[in-house]
């Protein structure tokens, strides 16, 4: 099955078969088609089904309509210029995406980052946490036919996209984290409104958790369904709430605290079942300690620079222009050229609402970068749908692909 | 445990397998032989020192026109010491092969199909070699440094025979 440039590769039955079972060869059991257009898989994700009545046999995942090759796009843009593809990779927690992004050329380049600007990114990222949640309960719970979670969810959320339009002027593509610190600082009001927003979470937390939590028809659809152990979910490399709903304690800023993650108490939430409802209360879960992560950083947060004054990755500010030669120089430079990272390579890991989002940059010295790399959480998680739904049930696939929250544009890049 | 540790303990086991290593930023790179891949990988998940039973990520890049050509990185995790290690194999141009290790760590599966697709590198031993992100029929391998970023140019033309005279078939 080798092929080369120029040569296109060719199917036969025979080297599909071993995607389905001996059983369907010989028609006993019926393959389905599911997707990609339908509105339970979350945007463009096929799946091939193979049924024996209404039990699954197999799930076979067809990924790849949505791929934009972002990584290669990568190659020929500036280190800078790179930030917006990142927000278009995940398309519902673009800080979190930033956020790898940015720390990863800060490790290439050895910036420092000031104190001021990391704990706005973690405050912000915590808030894309909760928003992307709410996305993700919502859409869940519609699955599973229960429609008023998904109105109230995205009453919320509309809170969060404010806040983010406040700082970045955008709700959703805020590209608002810079290599060394921020866009710009926050805007007056900033504190104000996530101290309203804080006042108001918990209870509405709340009250999501007690139209689902003892609802009997939810609890059909959720406990032990979509079963997978702790080793397998390892083997498979499954991250994010999807392995803490096994019970296993893996939470990149935990393990390897990163933006000052360390400064700040916070449980990690875990399950025991590893079901689609032990999912569900891990990321419901998350939410609140998110609030308490955005409080702390909140009541703390530092005075003072809001990026690194270092020349070689951040433009000058305007006004210094009009009288300073070098500054102009510094300017001129970093918008044509842009800055060259020294040759090496890095891989930087943030806990992502999916799961560990990690950006490897390898750098030849030049200012543009030989490969970006961005290793997706949902891409992995995908991969142990069929360990998950294996001997369930037809309808309970809808919540089984629900419950491991995946983003298409995440998984094509 | 310390990545020294675990350095001591593949030099004990394996003698000549790792050529090199390349600290940089507080990361660990250790290039490795391609024929000792898989056993060293086995090694690395299961001996105590070691216990990477995470594969976080696995991705190739393309040093044209540099040689050897391809390199292969895993990055691995081990939960229960903390440790991130990158495992590195250059490979030749003429010869882009490398085992597969979908045995050890099954994670491997989709990363190795994806590096198939858009580098042309084959993994011998995949249960599942096929594209995975492009379409059966599409050519080439566009993650490869001399495969263009634009093969048509974008044309702000509403005249067909301006546009037609632009096509990539007019030049063949």
């Amino acid at each position: 099955m080798a092929i080369r440039e120029g040569e296109v590769q060719e199917f036969t039955l025979e080297q599909l078969k071993h995607l389905v079972s001996e059983r369907a060869l010989r028609g006993e059991t019926v393959l389905l088609n599911v997707g990609p257009q339908h509105p339970s898989t979350h945007g463009v994700l096929r799946l091939l089904v193979e049924l024996d009545g209404e039990t699954i046999v197999s799930v076979v995942p067809d990924i790849g309509y949505l791929h934009t090759g972002i990584e290669k796009h990568c190659e020929s843009k500036t280190y800078t210029k790179i930030i917006p593809l990142t927000d278009r990779i995940d398309y519902l927690s673009p800080m979190s995406n930033n956020l790898a992004y940015v720390m990863a050329v800060e490790k290439l380049m050895g910036v420092e980052v000031p104190l001021r600007a990391q704990y706005i990114r973690v405050i912000l990222t915590e808030l894309q946490r909760i928003a992307s949640h709410l996305v993700w309960l919502g859409t869940h719970a519609l699955d599973i036919a229960a429609m008023s979670v998904f109105l109230y969810c995205f009453r919320e959320r509309e809170l969060i996209l404010d806040i983010f339009e406040m700082v970045s002027g955008q709700r959703m593509m805020v590209s608002y984290f810079r290599v060394g610190g921020l866009w710009r600082d926050v805007p007056e009001g900033f504190e104000e409104a996530v101290r309203a927003f804080l006042k108001l979470m918990p209870a509405r937390i709340n009250e999501y958790e007690r139209l689902l939590k003892r609802n009997p028809l939810w609890l059909q659809r959720t406990k032990g369904v979509g079963v997978i152990s702790p080793e397998d979910a390892i083997a498979w490399g499954v991250t994010g709430p999807s392995l803490r709903g096994s019970g296993v304690n893996y939470d990149v800023r935990k393990a390897q605290p990163y933006s000052s993650y360390d400064h700040f108490e916070f449980d990690v939430p875990l399950g025991e079942n590893g079901d689609v409802y032990d999912r569900f209360m891990v990321r419901i879960e998350e939410m609140r300690q998110s609030l308490r992560i955005i409080d702390q950083a909140l009541r703390r947060l530092p005075r003072g620079p809001y990026i690194t004054p270092d020349r070689k990755v951040t433009p000058p500010p305007k006004e210094e222009l009009a009288w300073s030669m070098e500054a102009l120089i510094h300017h001129f430079k970093f918008w044509t050229e842009g800055f060259s990272p020294p040759p090496g390579e890095v891989y930087h890991a943030v806990e992502s609402p999916r799961g560990e989002f990690g950006v490897y940059i390898n750098s030849d010295g030049s200012p543009r970068p030989r490969r970006v790399h961005f290793r997706a959480p949902s891409f992995v998680n995908l991969q142990a749908l069929p360990i998950m739904a294996k001997g369930g049930l037809v309808a309970d696939l809808v919540a089984i692909i629900g419950s491991i929250d995946i983003v298409l544009g995440e998984i094509d890049r | 445990m310390s990545i020294q540790a675990v350095v001591e303990a593949i030099r004990a086991r394996f003698a000549g397998a790792l050529q090199e290593i390349i600290e940089f930023r507080g990361e660990t790179t250790l290039v490795v032989r391609r024929e000792d891949l898989v056993e060293l990988c086995r090694f690395l998940r299961d001996d105590p020192v070691c216990r990477f039973h995470f594969l976080s990520d696995l991705c190739a890049v393309d040093y044209w026109p540099e040689r050897p050509r391809f390199a292969v990185n895993y990055h691995l995790y081990s939960l229960s010491h903390n440790l991130r290690l990158r495992l590195k194999v250059f490979l030749e141009e003429e010869d882009p092969v490398v085992p597969s290790v979908t045995g050890i760590w099954p994670t491997a599966n989709w990363h190795e199909r994806e590096v198939y697709d858009l580098f042309g590198i084959r993994f011998e031993g995949h249960p599942d070699l096929r594209r995975i992100l492009l379409p059966e029929d599409w050519e080439g391998h566009p993650l490869r440094r001399d495969h263009p970023l634009v093969v048509e140019p974008v044309q702000f033309s509403f005249n067909w025979r301006e546009i037609d005279s632009q096509k990539p078939y007019v030049r063949e």
